[in-house]
């Protein structure tokens, strides 16, 4: 794995429906300016800077990370931008982070961000060529489907969806960068909002967000303040038109968490694992996730789900920001999901800290479900 | 609104009136394109500039100081931007008023100003709030009156950006061949030599283990609906809300297609499901339920 890697500091913009009052390059350099902050250094200390963004059709905004240097004080520094779908601000972290573990750099800074209010996101995933006719169903209506499977497979109660939507939003009312903060949030609220992709409800989806996240990374010997050490990473991807792809429970998900597993020494996660931060745009992917990531048997996630193991004060919390069901600048949701993952064996996640928190998985997807990014940070040194 | 009057009273050519010293250079600033201010003994920049202090009652008049003795008006330039302090909206314009679509009448804090002028707001209701950005807008005839100032505008905050591109495209050599065949209403697919997976659209390459596809078969038309979404959200270039996207893994394929399915209700479609594909025009038009025969 390299040399040791540590995040030593964390900012986020708050997340909401419309920064009318910054560009994407103010945007940015407010989440950087609190990393800094929070490591205890300024745009002078920084190396390399790497930037995280989804498709530049999204905003029309073509290398976006071009117009972005100067707010990132990248000027005269080595800068690139990772581009992996929904799974990029993970990706973007652990790019960060091999600067470091492969001894490039000392400092590096990471910077995910989307700005929903001026993208148009359904219109820019759906440009298809001429030849052939297209069905405009956005993100919701094409990961409905694989939702719909997975109840049939794992004879889910209908019920589990509602339980993870109020789950996260209640996190959300402890985390003041969340998005969506819905007061008396409970399951007849859920169950009253309507079917936006059958079998997916309104409040079953994630927001549309504008923010950004960046994160600080340093060498062993450059470490400022309170690290947060990365124990592992791993990424993997596989061909959407793959025969016998299982779209429920890819592949390269079960992949690349056996990968992050070995390389922390992880051996059960649900026991070695004391919190996780793990991509849930729409609720039914917590049960999924939880199978998929080897927290529980094939068909037994959502049963986690229902006893509240995954509740703030359940035995393995997911989500205890609130995840992306309560905010999703989309190309910086995947950092946040690391980002929080280090906030929390830092001691620093404020009212949704995990007591006692050691380690922490950081996960996201992206795609079709065919991108994975995950890693592993810990408080004590690897 | 009110009613077309039936009596007019207007004295013809307007009446004449005297500015004095402080309304004339104010007017005199506007018909230059600037807007001033009078500074008072108590150093408070009032806006529109008054003649007399409405504080004290004594004129604007001020000594600056010792070199010059004499008192004189301190005129300050202010704005040209401001900041709404107060609003109303106007939903249905009078003859008279500055504008002939709804506007705000505001009270607006210039820079530089302590007191705040009164005139209209042009902008959407929905971007209207106290606290906002405002700049002048100004006639290009100028005569010398507030008027001059045609109405104030918010800050631009926003642009629109164009994005367009224009490509010429072609199928390619496989797609091309599948198009074709589905203009002969038939399925095209590949079989993978290594992994004998059956690839529909057909394609030149097996993305599992990247062999060269080189044989050719007919799959469907009909097919097994393994999963599906009920779609409610409308979108001006999707199908009429709701619709059924299904995957339909074609009979004789191992890679499911996403297709519209119709010709039945949606609260009726099941996984497992047997459908048809319903060609129109050369291509596939949907899929519908198989019938029996």
């Amino acid at each position: 794995m390299g040399n040791r890697c540590a995040v030593i500091g964390v900012g986020q913009t708050h997340y909401t429906t419309r920064r009318r009052d910054v560009s994407m390059a103010g945007l940015v350099r407010e989440a950087a300016l609190r990393a800094l902050e929070d490591a205890g250094l300024t745009f002078a200390d920084i190396d390399a800077v790497v930037v995280g963004k989804a498709p530049d059709l999204f905003e029309g905004v073509m290398m976006p990370e071009a117009y972005l240097a100067d707010a990132l004080g990248a000027a005269g520094k080595p800068m690139m931008r990772v581009h992996t779908a929904g799974s990029v601000g993970g990706s973007t972290a652990l790019v960060g982070a091999s600067l470091i573990q492969g001894g490039v750099h000392d400092r590096v800074l990471v910077v995910a961000y989307e700005k929903q209010s001026e993208s148009n996101a359904t219109w820019a995933l759906t440009t298809h060529l001429p030849f052939t006719s297209s069905l405009v169903v956005g993100a919701g209506g094409y990961f409905a489907p694989h939702i719909r499977e997975y109840m049939r497979r794992s004879g889910a109660p209908d019920h589990i969806g509602t339980l993870v939507a109020v789950k996260d939003r209640l996190n959300a009312l402890k985390n003041p960068y969340a998005h969506l903060r819905i007061p008396g949030i409970d399951r007849a609220m859920v169950e009253s909002t309507p079917m936006l992709w059958e079998p997916i409800r309104y409040l079953e989806t994630c927001p549309s967000s504008d923010g950004a996240c960046a994160i600080v990374l340093s060498s062993e010997h450059a470490v400022t303040g309170t690290p947060a050490w990365v124990h592992g990473g791993a990424m993997r991807s596989e061909p959407i038109f793959r025969a016998g792809r299982d779209t429920v429970s890819p592949q390269a998900g079960i992949d690349c968490a056996a990968d992050v597993y070995r390389q922390a020494g992880v051996t059960d996660p649900r026991r070695d694992l004391d919190v996780a931060e793990v991509y849930v745009p729409f609720s039914w992917y917590e049960p999924m996730w939880l199978e998929n990531l080897g927290f529980c048997g094939v068909n037994e996630g959502w049963k986690l789900t229902e006893a509240g193991a995954t509740a703030l004060d359940g035995d393995i919390p997911w989500n205890a920001s609130g995840g992306v069901l309560s905010s999703n600048p989309i190309g910086a949701s995947g950092l946040i999901r690391f980002a929080e993952a280090a906030l929390q064996v830092r001691g620093m996640a404020g009212e949704h800290q995990v007591e006692g928190a050691r380690k922490a998985l950081g996960h996201a997807y992206g795609g079709g479900a065919q991108f994975f990014a995950m890693w592993i940070v810990g408080a004590e040194k690897p | 609104m009110p009613s077309e009057p039936n009596h007019v009273l207007e004295f013809p050519g307007g009446y004449t009136r005297s500015t004095g010293p402080v309304i004339g250079r104010f007017l005199t600033e506007l018909r230059a394109g600037r807007i001033v201010g009078v500074r008072t003994a108590a150093r408070k920049v009032l806006v529109p500039p008054l003649e007399y202090d409405p504080a004290t009652g004594e004129p604007t008049l001020t000594t600056p100081d010792q070199t010059s003795p004499e008192p004189s008006y301190d005129f300050v330039e202010v704005g040209p931007a401001g900041t709404v302090r107060e609003w109303t909206w106007v939903e249905e314009p009078r003859k008279n008023h500055p504008l002939d679509r709804p506007f705000a009448w505001a009270l607006i804090r210039l820079d530089g100003a302590d007191t705040s002028l009164v005139h209209a707001v042009d902008a959407p209701v929905k971007a209207m709030r106290t606290g906002m950005r405002v700049w002048p807008r100004w006639r290009s005839d100028r005569v010398g009156s507030i008027t001059d100032l045609e109405c104030f505008v918010p800050e631009v905050s926003t642009i629109v950006a164009t994005v367009r591109t224009e490509y010429t495209v072609t199928p390619g050599a496989a797609l091309a061949r599948y198009l074709d065949a589905l203009t002969r209403e038939v399925f095209l697919a590949g079989r993978c030599p290594t992994c004998e997976s059956v690839y529909v659209p057909y394609r030149l390459s097996c993305p599992q283990c990247g062999s060269v596809i080189e044989e050719e078969l007919e799959v469907g038309p009909a097919g097994t609906v393994t999963t599906f979404a009920i779609n409610n959200l409308p979108d001006p270039r999707a199908p009429q809300v709701p619709f059924v996207s299904a995957y339909i893994l074609l009979d004789g394929a191992d890679t499911p297609i996403i297709a519209l399915l119709s010709e039945i209700p949606s609260d009726q479609v099941t996984e497992g499901m047997r459908v048809r594909a319903v060609f129109e025009g050369g291509t596939v038009k949907w899929f519908a339920p198989e019938r029996e025969a």
